[in-house]
């Protein structure tokens, strides 16, 4: 069983509509680059051109924020759950 | 999970009169709010900023709810297209400032609560001043920086941030800056750069998901003041109203927060800076684009000019108004036709208000094009400029 990486929304466009993707990987950077290779248009929202996390939009292992469990390098495992939650500022 | 740490409201508890006490009967009878619990609201000061979408039901529901002073920061006037969201306004309110009709119709709902209207922009010269005399503070602003000035002024202040943000089907909502919670900055460290994530003019929003949202922030409002419940400290909630999900992320304390960790933040700073919407001091500026106006588009248009005018707007915008002799490109696709496009004629560019397009422009201009503008104001100018009958969104 793969990990799912789940959108919101306003990333969703970008991933033809998808919300929930099935990827592949040993770390949470490997899930990212996986799902950024099949999803050209998203890839530049998740993640800057040297491959690192961008810090307006935050990453979350199983509701744990990557940031303090080891970042993109954090193992991730068969049915793991990866939310990605960009900042917003509408109001 | 955190359970609710009671805000200090440090102040005596008023009496409530016989009038406020039929009129709260509904919250005297639960126990967890009862008598005290209602003479607390009554006592608490609660600052809105912004009386727009999430502000609107924020206050409603925080004076339906007894709350003694709102205070209300806004400098905006009710537009018609406010409407379909921002419930706190009306149709016969069109113009007038949101500050006025928000302190009439929360003076109509209970005339109980005492409204302090403050009808200017937050900013870093007065935020601590005016968030210093509230409890706490409601965030239902609409921009990144004044996101960050109003979780700066918290932590500097030391008062709750009840948080809460939307866009197109997405809301979040939480709690910042209470004593050993996390903040803003905890959250994001720093605003994406302007223009990425576009605002709910540019890009919509459900109008219904302020009201999900800004009730939320009254709820976590209330129970602060309360002390009551789990309140949403150290914890993020993710609304999608389009699957209807509501998800619950862990928000921590980053040790290295600027403004409620280290504390090496001392004072509030420029927040168009931090945002990136003014060059800092040093920094190479973008040369401006060449604008064209809707008024000398439309005259070459009539002279039989043979330039291109593009539109980058999206197939959904296109239905509702497009200016005559355009090509519909949306942005998403613009560079895959830049190889298509002529470099001996005029290239018009064009959006809803002049963002996206030049986006598009400064593509073409990397790409080599030299013959390159941007339509001023877009297709909301042409309809006040040139063609009064198109619609406007």
């Amino acid at each position: 069983m793969p990990v799912t990486l789940e959108l919101p929304v306003v990333l969703a466009k970008l991933a033809g509509g998808t919300r929930r993707i099935a990827a592949e990987g040993t770390t949470v950077g490997d899930v990212v680059a996986d799902v950024a290779a099949r999803y050209p248009d998203l890839a530049p929202r998740l993640r800057d051109s040297a491959g690192a996390p961008y810090p307006f939009v935050t990453f979350y292992l199983n509701d744990e924020d990557i940031r303090f469990v080891g970042g993109f390098g954090a193992a991730v495992a068969d049915g793991d759950e990866l939310v990605i939650v960009p900042a917003i500022a509408g109001g | 999970m955190t359970a609710a740490a009671e805000i200090a409201v440090a102040r005596e508890l008023p009496e409530l009169t016989n009038d406020e006490v039929l009129r709260y009967s509904r919250h005297l009878i639960l126990p967890e709010v009862g008598l005290t619990g209602q003479r607390k609201l009554r006592a608490a000061r609660v600052l809105l900023v912004g009386a727009g979408g999430l502000g609107s039901p924020a206050a409603l529901y925080l004076a339906a709810a007894g709350i003694g002073t709102i205070g209300l920061v806004d400098f905006d006037v009710v537009d018609v297209t406010n409407l379909q969201r921002q419930v706190l306004h009306g149709t016969r309110w069109v113009g007038r400032p949101k500050i006025a009709s928000a302190a009439d119709r929360i003076g109509d709902l209970n005339p109980h609560v005492e409204v302090v209207p403050y009808e200017t922009p937050l900013t870093s010269a007065n935020a601590l001043e005016i968030i210093r005399e509230y409890d706490l503070v409601v965030d239902g602003t609409d921009n990144f920086q004044t996101r960050y000035l109003v979780n700066d002024a918290c932590v500097l202040t030391g008062k709750p941030n009840v948080y809460g943000s939307i866009f197109r089907f997405d809301g979040q909502a939480s709690i910042f800056a209470t004593a050993d919670g996390p903040c803003y900055r905890c959250l994001f460290k720093e605003p994406p750069p302007p223009g990425l994530v576009p605002s709910c003019a540019e890009g919509g929003v459900l109008g219904v998901l302020p009201g999900l949202v800004g009730t939320i922030q009254a709820t976590e409002a209330i129970k602060l003041i309360l002390g009551i419940g789990e309140t949403l400290v150290g914890r993020l909630l993710l609304v999608d109203a389009l699957a209807m999900r509501f998800r619950q992320v862990k928000l921590r304390k980053d040790p290295s927060c600027p403004a409620c960790g280290t504390r090496e933040l001392k004072t509030l700073i420029d927040y168009e800076q931090f945002c990136g919407l003014t060059p800092a001091p040093g920094a190479a500026v973008e040369a401006p684009l060449a604008e064209l106006s809707p008024r000398e588009l439309a005259a070459r248009q009539l002279a039989g000019d043979a330039l291109v005018l593009i539109d980058v707007r999206e197939p959904h915008e296109w239905e509702i108004a497009r200016i005559p002799g355009a090509q519909l490109v949306p942005l998403g696709g613009f560079g895959e036709v830049i190889a298509t496009l002529p470099r001996d004629r005029d290239v018009v560019l064009h959006c809803k208000g002049g963002v996206r397009s030049a986006k598009a422009a400064r593509q073409l201009l990397a790409a080599g094009f030299t013959r390159v503008w941007n339509l001023t104001g877009g297709i909301l100018q042409w309809a006040d400029d040139v063609d009064p009958t198109m619609p406007k969104y």
